[in-house]
C-alpha cells in the first residue's frame, strides 16, 4: 500500500510541473499586466515600464519562470505584487480557510447524500423516495451562488440567526462556536449540489446491490432488514460511491470560488479571483499549485479508501 | 440512529440559538470596504479604497479644508512660496510625534520624499511607488533646521500644495520604515487621529483613537474596516446590522436605504468626470461637426436619471464642478437634440460608416459602464450612426485604450477622479500628452491654444489667473468636443441612523476624525 501511495505521489509531480507552465503561459497571454492593474488610469507606458522594472517583470518570460522555479525549490513562492506580502503566507492562510469550508461541506454532503440515497432506494417509489427525488433535482439545479444570496437574505437579514458574511465575528469571537456559527450557511450552500449528486448515485448503487443474489440469501437466512441493508448492501454500494465522493471533493473545492465570494469567506477561491483580475502572477501560481496538489491528494485518498473497502482491488 | 439524529438536532438548535445578535458596539465604527487593502503604505497605493483608511492614520504637510478641495495647513503650520514659484519653505508644527513616539521633524519629511523620488535612497526598494510622479517636479528637499523644510522644484508647479494633501503626500515614520522594510505596508505608523492596531488579512483592519492627536483626539474609540468584495453581500451585511458605514452603494439599493428610518444616506459631488474619448486621428470623428453631433445625440439626462438613478449629474465640460474656483459656471451641457445631431451629420457628409466603441465591464469610477454603453449605442443609432460595441475586462480595456485608439476604435468610455483641476486636462487634453509621448490623450486631441492655456495655468501661482485660464480652456474644449461629456458622479454612503457628524468630502476621502457613534 505504501509503495502504491508513493508511486501515485511521484506521478503527481510532472502533473504539477506541467500545470505551473500552463498557468505561467496563460497569465502571460491574457492582456494587461500587474503594473497596469496597480496604476489603473495612471498606466502610461513610462509608468508601466518603471513599475515592471521594480517588480522584475522586464526580464524575458523563460527567465522569469526559471527564477520562480528556482525559488520554489527552496520553498519560496515569491511575493504577491498586489498584496505586497509573501505568496506562501497568503496561500496557506487562505487555503486553510477553504479547507475548513470545503471539508465541512464535503462531510455534510457525504452524510446527507448517502442517507438520502439509502432511504430513497429502500423505499423505492414510496413517498420518501418521491420527496427525496424532487428535492435532489431542485438541489442539483439551483445555482449555488443564488441559493447563497437567498439564504443570507432569509437567515441574516430577515431572521437574524446567522451572520451574513465573514469567518469570524468582527469584534470578540474568534473561537470555535463563533467559527461554526459563520460556517453554517456557506457550508450548507456549498454542500447542496454535491449532496444531490451523491444521493442519486447512492440510490442507483443501492438498487443495484439490493437485486443481488447474496442479499436474497441474507434475507433468507433471517437477518434483520436493518442488518441486511446496512451491513451487506450499503457496504457494497459504498465501493462505487466513494470515488464519486472523491470527484465531488474537487467540485466542492471549485464551487468554493463563488461561495467564498458570496459569503466573503477568506478562502483561496476568492483569493484566486482577485489575483487573476490584478494579474498577480505569482499569487495565481501559488494558489493553483496548492489547489491542484489538494485535488490530487483527495483523489488518492478516495482510491485508497476504495481499495480498503473492496478486497477485489487489492 | 433516529435517537442520534434527534440528539444532534437538539444540540444544534441550542448551539445556534445561543449567540444573540449583537449590534456593533458603541464608539466603534465598522466600515464596509469594497476590497482588501493592498498596503497601508500611503506612497505605495493608488486605490481610493485604501485611501479611506490611510487618511485617518496619517497626516500630510497640508490637507483639504473641510468640504473643499483647497489645501490648508496640517503638519506644516505655515509656508512661504518664493516669487518665482520654485522654492516652498514649510514651517512644521511643533511637538508632533509619530505613533511610535519618534518626532516629526524636517529630516523625517525629507526621508519621505527622498524614499519615493530618489532611486539611490537606501529605502527606495520598499516600493514600488506608483504615484511618485505627483512629485516629479520636486528637485530637492532640504532640512533647513529641525522644524523647517525646503522644497526646490524644477519648474513652477501650481498643483504642488494640492498634491501634498493627496495620500501620496502623507508622511510616514522613517523609523518604522527602517524597522519593517518591505513589510512596512502592514505595520503602518503615522501621526494621524487614529493609530494602526491590527490587520487580519481578508477579515479586518483595526485602528484606534490617538489620544495625543495634535488636532484633538477623535470621539470614536476605534474604527474597523471590513473588506466585502461582493456588492450584494455588502448590502446584506449593512441591512443585518453588521456594518455602520457602507460606501459606493449601487443606485438600485440607495432608494431602499432612503426609505428606511434606520439608515441615513449621504451624497457628495466629487472631482469625477465620465466621458467618451473620440478618435480624432482617423474615421468620422476627425470632423468637429460629427463630434458635436455625438454630444447632441446622446441623452445624458436619461443616462444619469434612468441608468444611474440620480447618483450622478450631467457633465457640461471636461472640468467637474467640484473644482469650484476653476469651474466655468456659464458652461451649459450640450442639450439632447437628435434633430440637430442629424443635421450636423448631414452637413459633415457622414456616410453611415460603422464605428467601433470600446466598453468596459467595470473599473474604478466607471459606474455602470455596460448599461451606459448600450444606451449610448442606441442614442447614436437613432441619429443614424452605426455603433459596434466591443466589451473588455477593466485591465484589458486599459491596455487597449491607454496606448491610443488609432487603428482600433473610434470611441471609448473613460472616467477620471483627480485632486486638482490641473491633472486631467494636463494628462489627457494636451498635444504633448498623446500616448506615444507618455500621456493619456488617447483620442489625439490637439489645439495650440488649449496647450498654451494649460501650460500657463499649471505654472502660475496666482489662483485668479489660473481660474481665468481654466475657464477659457473649458469653453474651447467644449466647442471642439474631443470627448462626449457625460456625467459627474456623486459619491454616496449609507450609515446607521446612530452615526453622528458623518460627512462625505469632495475629495472622496473618508474623514472620520469628527464622527461619533454613542
Amino acid at each position: 500500500m505504501a509503495a502504491y501511495i508513493a508511486k501515485r505521489l511521484l506521478a503527481a509531480i510532472p502533473v504539477l510541473f506541467g500545470l505551473s507552465i500552463i498557468v505561467f503561459l496563460i497569465m502571460a497571454m491574457i492582456p494587461g499586466d500587474p503594473a497596469t492593474a496597480i496604476l489603473g488610469s495612471y498606466a502610461t507606458p513610462e509608468n508601466v515600464a518603471r513599475i515592471n522594472a521594480d517588480l522584475g517583470l522586464d526580464k524575458p518570460l523563460p527567465q522569469q519562470y526559471l527564477i520562480w522555479l528556482g525559488n520554489l525549490l527552496q520553498g519560496d513562492l515569491g511575493r504577491s505584487y498586489a498584496l505586497n506580502r509573501p505568496v506562501l503566507d497568503e496561500v496557506l492562510e487562505r487555503f486553510s480557510a477553504t479547507l475548513i469550508l470545503a471539508g465541512t461541506a464535503l462531510v455534510l454532503c457525504s452524510i446527507l447524500g448517502l442517507l438520502a440515497g439509502v432511504v430513497s432506494a429502500v423505499r423505492q417509489y414510496g413517498l420518501a423516495d418521491k420527496v427525496i427525488t424532487v428535492l435532489v433535482l431542485i438541489g442539483i439545479s439551483i445555482p449555488s451562488f443564488w441559493l447563497g444570496l437567498l439564504l443570507i437574505l432569509a437567515f441574516a437579514v430577515k431572521i437574524r440567526l446567522f451572520p451574513a458574511s465573514g469567518m469570524y465575528a468582527i469584534y470578540g469571537g474568534g473561537d470555535l462556536p463563533d467559527l461554526l456559527h459563520h460556517l453554517f450557511l456557506p457550508a450548507l450552500t456549498l454542500a447542496v449540489v454535491a449532496t444531490g449528486v451523491i444521493a442519486r448515485l447512492t440510490r442507483t448503487a443501492m438498487l443495484e446491490v439490493l437485486r443481488q443474489d447474496y442479499i436474497r440469501t441474507a434475507r433468507a437466512k433471517g437477518l434483520s432488514e436493518r442488518r441486511v441493508i446496512y451491513r451487506h448492501a450499503f457496504k457494497a454500494a459504498l465501493v462505487s460511491v466513494i470515488p464519486v465522493i472523491g470527484i465531488q471533493a474537487g467540485f466542492v473545492l471549485g464551487g468554493a470560488v463563488y461561495i467564498e465570494t458570496v459569503f466573503q469567506w477568506p478562502g483561496i477561491g476568492s483569493m484566486l479571483v482577485n489575483a487573476i483580475s490584478t494579474r498577480d502572477l505569482l499569487l495565481v501560481q501559488g494558489g493553483v499549485l496548492v489547489v491542484a496538489a489538494a485535488y490530487v491528494l483527495f483523489n488518492l485518498a478516495a482510491d485508497v479508501v476504495q481499495t480498503l473497502l473492496d478486497p477485489r482491488l487489492r | 440512529m433516529r435517537k442520534l439524529i434527534a440528539a444532534a438536532m437538539t444540540a444544534g438548535t441550542m448551539f445556534f440559538a445561543s449567540p444573540v445578535f449583537a449590534q456593533t458596539p458603541p464608539n466603534v465604527l465598522v466600515v464596509g470596504q469594497i476590497a482588501e487593502p493592498k498596503s497601508l503604505d500611503p506612497h505605495a497605493v493608488t486605490a481610493v479604497n485604501d485611501f479611506r483608511i490611510l487618511m485617518n492614520v496619517y497626516d500630510g504637510l497640508t490637507r483639504y479644508k473641510d468640504g473643499t478641495l483647497e489645501p490648508e495647513p496640517a503638519l506644516a503650520e505655515s509656508w512661504e512660496i518664493s516669487d518665482d514659484g520654485i522654492t516652498y519653505t514649510f514651517k512644521l508644527r511643533e511637538g508632533v510625534t509619530f505613533h511610535d513616539g519618534t518626532p516629526l521633524n524636517a529630516e523625517a519629511v525629507k526621508f519621505n520624499f527622498d524614499r519615493m523620488l530618489n532611486e539611490d535612497h537606501p529605502y527606495h526598494d520598499t516600493g514600488p511607488f506608483p504615484l511618485a510622479f505627483y512629485f516629479s517636479s520636486v528637485d530637492a528637499v532640504k532640512a533647513v533646521d529641525d522644524l523647517t523644510v525646503e522644497f526646490t522644484l524644477k519648474e513652477p508647479f501650481a498643483p504642488f500644495l494640492s498634491n501634498l494633501s493627496y495620500p501620496t503626500g502623507l508622511i510616514v515614520s522613517p523609523e518604522a520604515v527602517k524597522e519593517h522594510g518591505k513589510d512596512y505596508g502592514r505595520s503602518p505608523v503615522g501621526t494621524g487621529a487614529f493609530r494602526f492596531e491590527e490587520w487580519q488579512a481578508n477579515s479586518r483592519v483595526v485602528i484606534t483613537r490617538n489620544e495625543d492627536y495634535w488636532d484633538g483626539a477623535p470621539p470614536l474609540e476605534a474604527v474597523i474596516y471590513r473588506p466585502i468584495t461582493d456588492t450584494n453581500t455588502r448590502i446584506a451585511e449593512m441591512l443585518s446590522g453588521g456594518l455602520d458605514v457602507m460606501v459606493e452603494v449601487p443606485p438600485d439599493s440607495l432608494q431602499q436605504f432612503r426609505d428606511d428610518a434606520n439608515f441615513s444616506v449621504y451624497e457628495q459631488a466629487g472631482p469625477h468626470v465620465w466621458f467618451l474619448i473620440l478618435n480624432m486621428k482617423e474615421g468620422p470623428f476627425t470632423e468637429k461637426a460629427v463630434r458635436q453631433a455625438a454630444n447632441y445625440a446622446i441623452n445624458k439626462k436619461a443616462l444619469v436619471e434612468n441608468i444611474l438613478q440620480g447618483t450622478a449629474d450631467v457633465a457640461a465640460g471636461p472640468t467637474p464642478p467640484a473644482f469650484a474656483w476653476a469651474y466655468n459656471e456659464e458652461l451649459q451641457p450640450y442639450p439632447y437634440d437628435p434633430d440637430k445631431a442629424r443635421q450636423l451629420l448631414e452637413e459633415a457628409g457622414y456616410g453611415g460608416e460603422e464605428l467601433t466603441f470600446y466598453v468596459t465591464e467595470g473599473g474604478s469610477g466607471m459606474l455602470d459602464p455596460i448599461a451606459m454603453g448600450t444606451a449610448i449605442q442606441a442614442d447614436l443609432q437613432a441619429v443614424g450612426m452605426k455603433v459596434n460595441i466591443e466589451t473588455y475586462e477593466w485591465n484589458t480595456f486599459l491596455g487597449k485604450v491607454n496606448p491610443g485608439l488609432e487603428g482600433k476604435a473610434d470611441m471609448a468610455e473613460m472616467a477620471w477622479m483627480t485632486n486638482s483641476p490641473d491633472t486631467l486636462p494636463f494628462l489627457a487634453l494636451r498635444s504633448e500628452a498623446w500616448p506615444e509621448k507618455g500621456g493619456f490623450n488617447s483620442g489625439y486631441y490637439a489645439n495650440e491654444k488649449v496647450d498654451e492655456l494649460l501650460n500657463k495655468a499649471r505654472t502660475s501661482t496666482d489662483q485668479d489667473e489660473r481660474a481665468a485660464l481654466y475657464k477659457e480652456m473649458q469653453e474651447i474644449v467644449q466647442d471642439d468636443a474631443p470627448w462626449v461629456f457625460v456625467a459627474n458622479w456623486k459619491q454616496n454612503a449609507v450609515t446607521g441612523a446612530n452615526v453622528e457628524n458623518f460627512k462625505l468630502q469632495p475629495s472622496f476621502f473618508l474623514m472620520l476624525q469628527d464622527v461619533a457613534k454613542p
